[in-house]
């Protein structure tokens, strides 16, 4: 594979072709936030706070450092103050979700994002869709899945799937950066085999 | 049929058409499109039929259920030929008159003919009809000719001879090049010239390479491509063959909206004909050109329109949208070289081969050659399909084609290029049409629709409503889009309530910026333009709303009351009885009071109270006048004597 010479904060890095930009960064120890990727896994560019400014036949525009591939004498910058705005907008509106979520708090003081900017949203899930695109990708079941689209669009587990992949894999929930797989999780477990204390419960 | 198998066999099979055909027959076309479909055109073929056979002229005249014939406003259409007699709305009952006196008697019913609302002067012929008469229909104006379900009527207008001319005397390279020649820009949105995306898949490596018709049209008002594929469905294939033929691909996809059944099916029957004739398949007009196109049916997703959904969609995955660095036309579907365009760019295909590039960039501007096709909707008086040249200003369109704004309203401003297409106001009305002069208004001409609105709407909730249209076709991937739309939804409708608070625009101003600097598909980048342009040319209506708690247009039911001017209240007891929240009290020679309490705002006050008395009103901004006294509301007989 041949060598890419491109330059990310001033620092001339080498990357190989076919790399994006935000593998460049990271192999050269410069970071770059992301919240919905996931290295063993397919660039997805859904959370969009990995956002970078690449310089491009003296055009100036904005990417999403996961899925933009390298190229030769490509500038890169990954900060600046369009570009953290948008990351602190980004903040703000999944804040609205999960305002508990660690992940989220250490980037929020980093951009100076305010957690309360916008009325807080029922639904803790920031669909990174990381829990859906490890079983299938890397676990090949599809347990869990995303329905709806746009603002109703949720993660849910495919009772059927689940009851018989799950129990013992887990291996989703330290993905998620918020606790909505958990409780997403729990829902399903609750459907599919019902404590004995509520199965009297719903007898009586 | 016997199949085609050389240029010089379709010369032999168009004559013999043409030789069975008499120009001097008479020959009765009815528009049997989508829209007249609605107004009743199914029932009037039926006893046109019924008619025909009644009076003994089975054999004396042809009919022809054609596609739509763009005037929609006036349907059932029915066009008499050769004469070019033009009748509207055209009942099951005009149907023995029209047989009887114009087919048998060569007189025309002036009752049925279009009334010019300037001179008041009847016309006659449809190209003499000002709706018409302003337009260039160099893409359209077959639609009102053909049968779509016949092959041969196609073959009669001189149907796939631009395809024989590509595989016969040119080379694919030729092909490519007339349209790069020609300059023609997608028509689907984005305006793109076909010319370079179609190189680009010719030059990729891979040697499966596939190109698509995007029929997903999901813009609300807008049916061009819609009426296109339904009426003429083989100029699309014709269009679509040669673009496959000039970039070296063998298969071909027509995406289009389940909600289009008559388009799916008449572009099904065009499929099979075209097959069997020839014109799909092996061995093309004998030249060796292998092509064949499956139609796949849209579930109804407003993003699969845009080009990475729809090829997602078409791999039978969910359709969502993906990052566009490397571009479809080098790896589109399943990975491989994809041309995508719109039902019309594919529909143009064939002019330009036919007629040449030179030809074609006789129309337009610098930047946009060719013509477009408008859905004209909204606060218009001739709603329709138009077909213009580029260049030509709004103004033209919406007055002299569109007959400008009925009820003597006040126009306003006029939206085009779909629900993320910008409001341009009045004082921009001279704009040129073209590609880059819409979006430097801060609107876009996307794939063609254009929404007239009059002085009655109100900016702030036609933005609240394209936002909304948009948050809830967003497919949910990125969250500028998601949750930003989400949040410029919640804004707006609170501003249209008249709970709008400071910095509100400022926030919507954000948010915009957002999501279109990094949202991940043109529907998330484009989707504030409705904001942005409402708030760019009419601002303070935003301000109002927001400072005030007016709505200066009267229309957003939270911010307005009701009220009857005591002075002009005549007790009619019209508003009284018609009131659904029984909220007006008052009696017979009592002046009526709106109980604000119990007022829904419906507006049927409003509607019904008699234009001589014009006592209900809509207020806003400020409080209701108290009630007159009791005593004060008994109309005494002194005014009955006064009349």
């Amino acid at each position: 594979m041949s060598e890419i010479l491109l330059q990310i904060d001033g620092k001339e890095i080498s990357a190989s072709e076919g790399m994006t930009v935000l593998e460049a960064a990271q192999n050269a120890g410069i970071s770059i936030p992301t919240l919905c990727h996931h290295e063993n896994l397919e660039p997805f560019g859904g959370c969009r706070i990995c956002i970078v400014e690449v310089e491009v036949n003296g055009w100036t525009k904005r990417v999403v450092s996961c899925i933009y591939p390298v190229a030769e004498n490509l500038v890169v910058r990954t900060r600046s103050e369009k570009i953290d705005k948008i990351r602190k907008m980004i903040l703000e509106l999944l804040l609205a979700h999960a305002p508990d979520s660690p992940e989220l708090q250490d980037l929020a003081q980093e951009y100076g994002a305010d957690k309360d900017r916008f009325g807080k949203e029922a639904s803790f899930c920031i669909h990174c869709g990381l829990c859906v695109r490890y079983c299938d990708e890397i676990k090949k079941k599809n347990a869990v899945g995303f329905v709806d689209r746009g603002i109703r669009k949720e993660i849910s587990f495919i009772p059927e799937i689940a009851a018989k992949e799950c129990w013992d894999c887990k291996e989703c929930f330290p993905l998620c950066p918020t606790e909505a797989l958990q409780a997403a999780y729990v829902l399903t477990k609750a459907l599919i085999c019902p404590s004995p204390s509520s199965e009297t419960a719903s007898e009586e | 049929m016997p199949r085609i198998d050389s240029p010089a066999d379709l010369e032999k099979l168009r004559k013999s058409i043409l030789s069975q055909r008499d120009p001097d027959k008479p020959c009765i076309t009815l528009c049997s499109g989508s829209a007249c479909h609605a107004t009743g055109s199914g029932k009037v073929a039926e006893s046109i039929e019924e008619e025909v056979k009644k009076q003994g002229l089975r054999d004396e005249v042809d009919i022809r259920k054609t596609g739509c014939h763009g005037f929609c406003e006036r349907g059932p259409i029915i066009v008499i030929h050769p004469e070019e007699i033009c009748y509207f709305q055209i009942t099951p009952e005009d149907v023995p008159e029209i047989v009887s006196q114009t087919i048998k008697e060569k007189k025309v019913i002036e009752r049925l003919l279009y009334t010019d609302p300037d001179t008041n002067e009847k016309i006659i012929h449809e190209s003499e009809i000002p709706f018409y008469k302003n337009q260039k229909r160099l893409v359209f104006g077959s639609n009102g000719s053909i049968d779509p379900k016949s092959i041969d009527d196609y073959l009669a207008i001189g149907g796939y001879s631009a395809l024989a001319k590509a595989l016969s005397g040119m080379s694919a390279e030729q092909v490519l090049e007339e349209v790069k020649k020609s300059n023609l820009r997608g028509r689907g949105g984005g305006g793109f010239p076909a010319g370079r995306k179609w190189e680009g898949s010719r030059n990729a490596p891979e040697e499966t390479k596939y190109v698509i018709v995007n029929a997903d049209e999901g813009d609300p008002g807008a049916y061009m491509d819609r009426s296109l594929l339904e009426g003429n469905p083989h100029s699309i294939l014709e269009g679509c063959t040669i673009g496959a033929y000039a970039i070296g691909s063998h298969e071909g996809y027509i995406y289009v909206r389940q909600e289009y059944p008559l388009a799916v099916e008449n572009v099904n029957i065009a499929i099979k004909m075209a097959e069997e004739y020839g014109f799909l398949g092996k061995n093309i007009l004998g030249s060796g050109f292998d092509f064949t196109v499956r139609v796949h049916r849209g579930a109804g997703a407003f993003v699969c329109g845009e080009s990475t959904a729809l090829m997602t969609a078409l791999e039978g995955r969910v359709g969502e949208p993906r990052s566009k660095y490397i571009r479809s036309n080098i790896k589109g579907l399943w990975g491989m070289p994809s041309v995508l365009n719109n039902v019309e760019t594919w529909a143009n295909v064939p002019l330009i081969i036919n007629k040449g590039a030179d030809w074609f960039t006789q129309f337009g501007t610098d930047g946009s050659k060719g013509t477009k096709i408008f859905s004209l909707v909204g606060k218009i008086t001739n709603t329709g399909l138009v077909e213009v040249p580029m260049g030509m200003s709004l103004k033209d369109i919406i007055y002299k084609i569109g007959g400008g704004i009925p009820g003597g309203k006040k126009f306003k401003a006029v939206q085009t290029g779909g629900p993320s297409g910008g409001c341009i106001p009045d004082e921009l009305l001279d704009l040129e049409v073209g590609f880059d002069e819409l979006t430097k208004a801060g609107s876009m001409m996307g794939s063609g629709g254009m929404i007239v609105m009059d002085e009655d709407t109100c900016m702030v909730d036609v933005a609240r409503y394209f936002i909304d249209f948009l948050t809830d076709e967003s497919c949910g991937k990125c969250v500028p889009c998601r949750e930003g739309l989400g949040q410029m939804r919640k804004i707006l409708t609170k501003i249209t309530e008249g709970k709008g608070k400071e910095g509100d625009i400022k926030l919507l101003e954000e948010l915009s910026e957002v999501a279109k600097e990094a949202s991940l598909c043109a529907l998330g980048t484009s989707a504030p333009n409705p904001f942005l342009s409402t708030v760019r040319y009419f601002r303070d209506e935003y301000e109002a709303h927001i400072q005030e708690k007016r709505c200066p247009a009267l229309s957003c039911k939270e911010l307005i009351t009701f009220h009857i001017d005591p002075a002009k209240c005549q007790a009619c007891m019209i508003c009284k009885k018609k009131c659904p929240a029984e909220a007006v009290d008052g009696g017979k020679k009592k002046i009526h009071v709106i109980d604000q309490e119990k007022c829904t705002k419906c507006g049927t006050c409003f509607e019904v109270c008699p234009s001589r008395f014009s006592a209900v009103t809509k207020i806003s901004g400020e409080p209701v006048p108290s009630p007159i006294p009791e005593e004060e509301r008994i109309i005494t007989r002194k005014s009955k004597a006064n009349e």
